[in-house]
């Protein structure tokens, strides 16, 4: 019973908290985080059910109200569907539980609606990702988008403004997405995805076929922050919360990239695509792009939560510099950077905010080496993401970057690889500098006598687990990445 | 082949070792004996493994899987566990050896320096008895990671900049070489390291093969100290002497030599870099560097800072070892490695006995300090000798290898260098002893030898230097396995 | 050449409208200027799939009437992007209740709609 229905149970967990959410902030206030943080529960607990019985077996197919395709919309449940969904609800969970102290310091009085938004823009992103109809996609991405408007505006002073950019530059995108989707129902007739693929190689010569591809590409893009579409993406991460920052940018543009592989991949054929318009590089040519102005870009960063936003700029070229090599390989570096982007992206957000809290500031020029006693738990943790995302092993990021590198190096494109290295040392730049800050002395700061005993001021439990069990998780992903590796082959189209 | 554990044990001893270290932080005796302790059980284990290496067979230790079909390989062969053998056993005198300059120089933060010196030997024997390319890039930059506290160890500004420098240098030879790993793998589809090369018998266009060597020669170049980029040797010495000791003239550096007669030996192969010419350009490099760096010695004021230089010329020793391409050749230059460890690290230990003893680090500064420590600078002359390849010390031996392997291949040049370098030898050390006998001394009154602690080692591994050069194959039959290993990379028909 | 023109002349409507309201979107300073921009796009899109439904000659509502047999397609036009456009109406219509929440917003801390003048105000946050 379970099995047949879990595509639905998942992101209907979150439809059904969302609405129970409102209803019982009226009698309590209080009670929104924990009960938004068990339903992300419930969800991640189901995702990961799901991952670990599916691993291997065909893909899933659930007609909604019985209709079946093209006539009814459908969602699809495989192997890469399974693995996003487990990602993404899974760093929720832990970034709900990590918001519990924080709600007090940024947005006491709109517990409510936060986390009731919280759950309408997970519903958006589950429903995003399960989708196998083309227009369900807008429906579900405009949830999501919207959802994500409303969150980055919950939070300081310019944080309306910032969510009013970004509104006008992500509907902006949602409606090219949608006119690239007219394009191609236009010549097509159907709007599911599996049917459009099958369809496609008859009418392959249509030319309107090259403008849906190209509209619906632009679109999701502006979505993912693909470079030079990313504009929104540093001044909304600077001035929403911290837990609104630790959803959106490990797992929104995830879900972006994602549905782009969904589109390129799976519906069109690389192969096809490429012999209309040189696509992949195209693509690969702005992920590069995308990934040394991200990285340079952190480098001149003085605010933590900033330069963290430019990272993730970059982070995004790697996966989608990934899944448009168009070889398995490939693919198989992307969404494991997919996988472990998420958790160190989300790692460091929580540290910043657990920062922000315990000092009221997360500026870097502001960071001395009492930090290394106040803080060693969360520093500790910060070490672990930070050399994952400098890319050193055993820790995760080494691997999806040589799994990236092979791919590349398979592919005999060697500009591509020259910008992968390059941008592991650019890393290296703004994460030790941070290090060197915190764990090593200043030596322009005279000593006069014995230093003063800094007590632990570590953020409250519910702060520093997620952030630890996010840092040791990254050891754990790298040295245990080869049965997700055997996953991810059998996921690839 | 033998299937065991061992090696992994020799790995992990030390790191089992480091959590006890930090705990006994507060008690300095119980902290020192964890590190004694540990150093003497990893000789033992690696002692255990002689007698297999010196019949030539290889116990292996596959662990679990770090990439599709690439297992955590830990293979104990010759020349694996030649090189654990010196890393270890000097480790046991450094470990004594630290405890008399910490506590003469009253450094601060001791337990942080035994508990990385702890994890950098556990890197060590990771490179040494790594089996594949992946496995030895992973506890390459382990090391590199391990080494940095130690590096910035006294957090003065000299001391972050040489760390600075030090990290630059490192990290873009690590990246360099996972560009050489990944294109290995793609192109010869096995990362195993074999007698004779992987790359033996593949044809490969010349540029191809030209391109992975110098990536390869990238990576392990900085380690090796071979020029240009040798200069974050010297800087590193604003490290405490102890660890440029053994670091950076046992492990770190040796490694990187290590890293060399492997590329040379076991992935590219004596047939593959006579074939394109490869063993020209690294025998280009390694003279220059043996003239320039000993030239360059001459200049510098610091006594450490020209052991450093010295270091840097005789590292290049080995590098000539492993370019000449013929069995007596490479034999030399397997020897030098124990030959150059123990009179180096001799003459280092002496060095941080002045700085502790009488706080002098200039060489104008060592007028007359013969009489006051004649241990110290009877063994620094017999390390200077030995280097200077003057017989009975074992540097003879090797250079005398070294040399006969250059008129086996037929080749003048390398024999003239080799001279050449020894009268610069000469030259160099030469003030420094005739400042400490015949000037006479300032400032002298009331001090004598310096503690036990660092004496005893001084003086065991000079006194091993002349035994060796005596009795080359003396307790471990170290020449008899350098030359075991050298025939096994030719004798492959 | 006039045939191409007049033969596709929905779809330079449309395309009309899309740069009308792009132009707003880039070149206006006052962000409910902005907000009309984006909603002229977002009907451009919708004029879109309203014209490919249609289908020329005597194709009309698929209502069931007497003289209008069932068993003819081309008697009816598309109804289905007339229906995927009613969820985009809805959509558009709460991108635009969320944008005038923002603008409500920014209004009461700002005091001012204009693009330049928030941009110099938001620098000193």
């Amino acid at each position: 019973m379970i099995e047949s229905h879990l595509p639905v149970y998942i992101p209907f967990t979150f439809l059904a908290f969302s609405l129970v959410i409102p209803l019982l902030a009226i009698w309590k206030d209080d009670w929104s985080q924990p009960v938004a943080t068990a339903g992300a529960g419930g969800a991640a607990l189901l995702s990961l059910y799901g991952v670990l019985t599916h691993a291997g077996s065909e893909p899933l197919r659930y007609y909604f109200g019985g209709w079946p395709p093209p006539v009814g919309i459908e969602f699809v449940y495989d192997g890469l569907s399974a693995f996003m969904l487990a990602v993404v609800n899974i760093v929720t969970f832990l970034v709900l539980i990590h918001s519990r102290k924080i709600r007090l310091a940024e947005f006491a009085s709109k517990q409510m609606a936060f986390y009731s938004v919280v759950m309408l823009m997970m519903l958006g992103f589950n429903g995003m990702i399960l989708t196998g109809d083309l227009f369900n996609m807008f429906v579900f991405l405009e949830i999501a988008s919207l959802s994500g408007y409303a969150l980055i505006a919950i939070g300081g002073k310019p944080a309306p403004v910032a969510a009013f950019r970004y509104l006008i530059i992500g509907t902006v995108g949602g409606s090219l997405y949608l006119l690239g989707v007219g394009f191609l129902y236009n010549v097509t007739g159907t709007l599911n995805m599996k049917d459009v693929a099958d369809m496609l190689p008859l009418i392959a010569a249509e030319r309107s076929l090259v403008t849906a591809l190209i509209l619906m590409a632009v679109g999701i893009g502006i979505k993912s922050a693909l470079f030079p579409m990313h504009g929104w993406l540093p001044d909304s991460y600077t001035h929403a919360s911290s837990t609104s920052s630790a959803l959106i940018a490990p797992i929104g543009t995830k879900v972006a990239a994602y549905v782009l592989i969904r589109i390129l991949l799976f519906t069109f054929g690389l192969e096809q695509i490429n012999a209309v318009v040189p696509l992949t590089t195209i693509l690969g040519l702005l992920a590069c792009a995308g990934i040394l102005y991200g990285s340079i870009m952190a480098i001149a960063q003085f605010e933590l939560k900033r330069m963290l936003a430019y990272s993730s700029v970059a982070q995004i070229g790697y996966i989608i510099l990934g899944f448009s090599l168009g070889s398995v390989l490939g693919l198989i570096g992307a969404l494991l950077h997919v996988l472990n982007h998420a958790v160190m992206k989300a790692c460091l957000f929580m540290v910043a905010a657990n920062l922000r809290l315990q000092e009221g500031h997360s500026d870097i020029r502001r960071m001395d080496d009492s930090y290394r006693l106040k803080y060693p738990g969360t520093m500790a943790a910060f070490t672990l993401a930070a050399l994952s995302m400098i890319g050193l092993p055993p820790l995760a990021g080494f691997f999806s970057k040589w799994y990236l590198a092979l791919a590349v190096i398979e592919k005999s494109n060697w500009l591509f690889l020259v910008v992968l290295l390059v941008s592991s040392l650019l890393n290296a730049v703004y994460f030790f500098r941070i290090l060197e800050k915190v764990y090593l002395k200043n030596p322009k700061i005279q000593e006069t006598g014995a230093p003063p005993i800094t007590p632990r001021q570590e953020p409250p439990a519910s702060m520093l687990w997620p952030t630890l069990i996010l840092g040791v998780m990254l050891l754990a992903l790298g040295l245990g990445n080869v049965p997700i590796v055997n996953f991810l082959e059998g996921a690839a189209p | 082949m033998i299937e065991s554990f061992t090696p992994l044990y020799a790995v992990i001893c030390s790191l089992a070792a480091v959590p006890l270290i930090v705990l006994s932080s507060r008690r300095p005796n119980l902290r020192e004996f964890w590190t004694i302790l540990a150093a003497l059980v990893k000789f033992g284990i690696v002692l255990s493994l002689l007698p297999h290496a010196a019949a030539g067979t290889t116990v292996t230790a596959k662990l679990f899987e770090i990439a599709p079909g690439v297992p955590l390989l830990l293979k104990a062969d010759p020349l694996g566990v030649y090189f654990a053998l010196i890393a270890s056993g000097l480790w046991i005198f450094t470990s004594f050896y630290s405890i008399g300059y910490m506590r003469g120089a009253g450094e601060k933060k001791q337990t942080r320096y035994f508990a990385y010196f702890a994890i950098c030997l556990s890197a060590t024997m990771g490179i040494a008895f790594a089996g594949n390319l992946l496995t030895f890039v992973l506890f390459y930059e382990m090391l590199t990671l391990a080494t940095y506290p130690l590096v910035v160890h006294k957090e003065t500004q000299k001391a972050i900049d040489a760390g600075r420098q030090y990290l630059v240098y490192t990290l873009t030879a690590g990246v360099l070489l996972v560009a050489a790993t990944g294109l290995t793998y793609i192109f010869t589809g096995t990362m195993d390291f074999k007698a004779g090369g992987i790359f033996r018998g593949t044809s490969l266009a010349p540029a191809v093969m030209i391109s992975i060597f110098l990536l390869f020669l990238g990576g392990v170049a900085v380690k090796a100290g071979i020029m240009p980029v040798h200069s974050w040797l010297p800087t590193a010495m604003a490290a405490p002497t102890p660890v440029s000791a053994l670091l950076h003239a046992v492990a770190v550096v040796k490694s990187g030599v290590f890293g060399v007669v492997r590329v040379v030996g076991f992935v590219i192969g004596p047939e593959a870099m006579s074939e394109f010419g490869l063993n020209d350009i690294l025998f280009a490099l390694a003279g220059f560097t043996i003239i320039m760096a000993s030239l360059l010695a001459f200049r510098q004021e610091n006594l450490k800072r020209r052991l450093a230089y010295s270091t840097v010329a005789h590292l290049s020793y080995i590098v000539l070892g492993a370019s000449l391409i013929t069995p007596l050749g490479m034999t030399g230059g397997i020897m030098h490695i124990a030959a150059h460890a123990t009179m180096k690290i001799t003459l280092f230990f002496c060095a941080g006995a002045i700085y502790v003893n009488l706080h002098r680090e200039d060489i104008a500064e060592l007028n007359g300090i013969a009489k006051v420590m004649p241990w110290t600078m009877g063994a620094f002359t017999i390390g200077a000798i030995g280097l200077a390849g003057i017989p009975p010390i074992n540097g003879f031996l090797s250079k005398w290898f070294l040399a006969v392997g250059a008129l086996e291949g037929g080749m003048i040049l390398p024999v003239a260098i080799l001279v050449l370098s020894g009268l610069l030898n000469i030259g160099y050390f030469f003030p420094i002893i005739r400042n400490a006998y015949f000037n006479e001394g300032e400032h002298l009154e009331g001090h004598t030898e310096a503690s036990p602690f660092m004496v005893a080692p001084i003086v065991i591994t000079a006194a091993l230097s002349v035994l060796f050069g005596i009795f080359p194959n003396l307790f471990f039959g170290l020449f008899d396995l350098a030359g075991a290993i050298a025939a096994g990379l030719f004798a492959i028909k | 050449m006039i045939d191409f023109f007049l033969g596709h002349y929905s779809y330079w409507l449309t395309t009309l409208l899309l740069c009308i309201g792009l132009y707003g979107i880039l070149f206006k300073r006052h962000l409910l200027k902005k907000m009309i921009g984006l909603s002229i796009l977002q009907t451009s899109i919708i004029i879109f799939y309203v014209s490919i439904a249609s289908k020329g000659g005597d194709a009309t509502v698929p209502v069931k009437a007497a003289h209008l047999p069932v068993d003819n397609p081309d008697l009816y036009i598309n109804p289905l992007p007339h229906t995927l456009m009613l969820t985009a109406i809805v959509v558009g219509v709460a991108t635009l209740g969320v944008a005038f929440s923002l603008l409500m917003a920014i209004w009461n801390r700002y005091q001012t709609l204009d693009e330049q003048e928030l941009l110099d105000k938001t620098q000193n946050d």
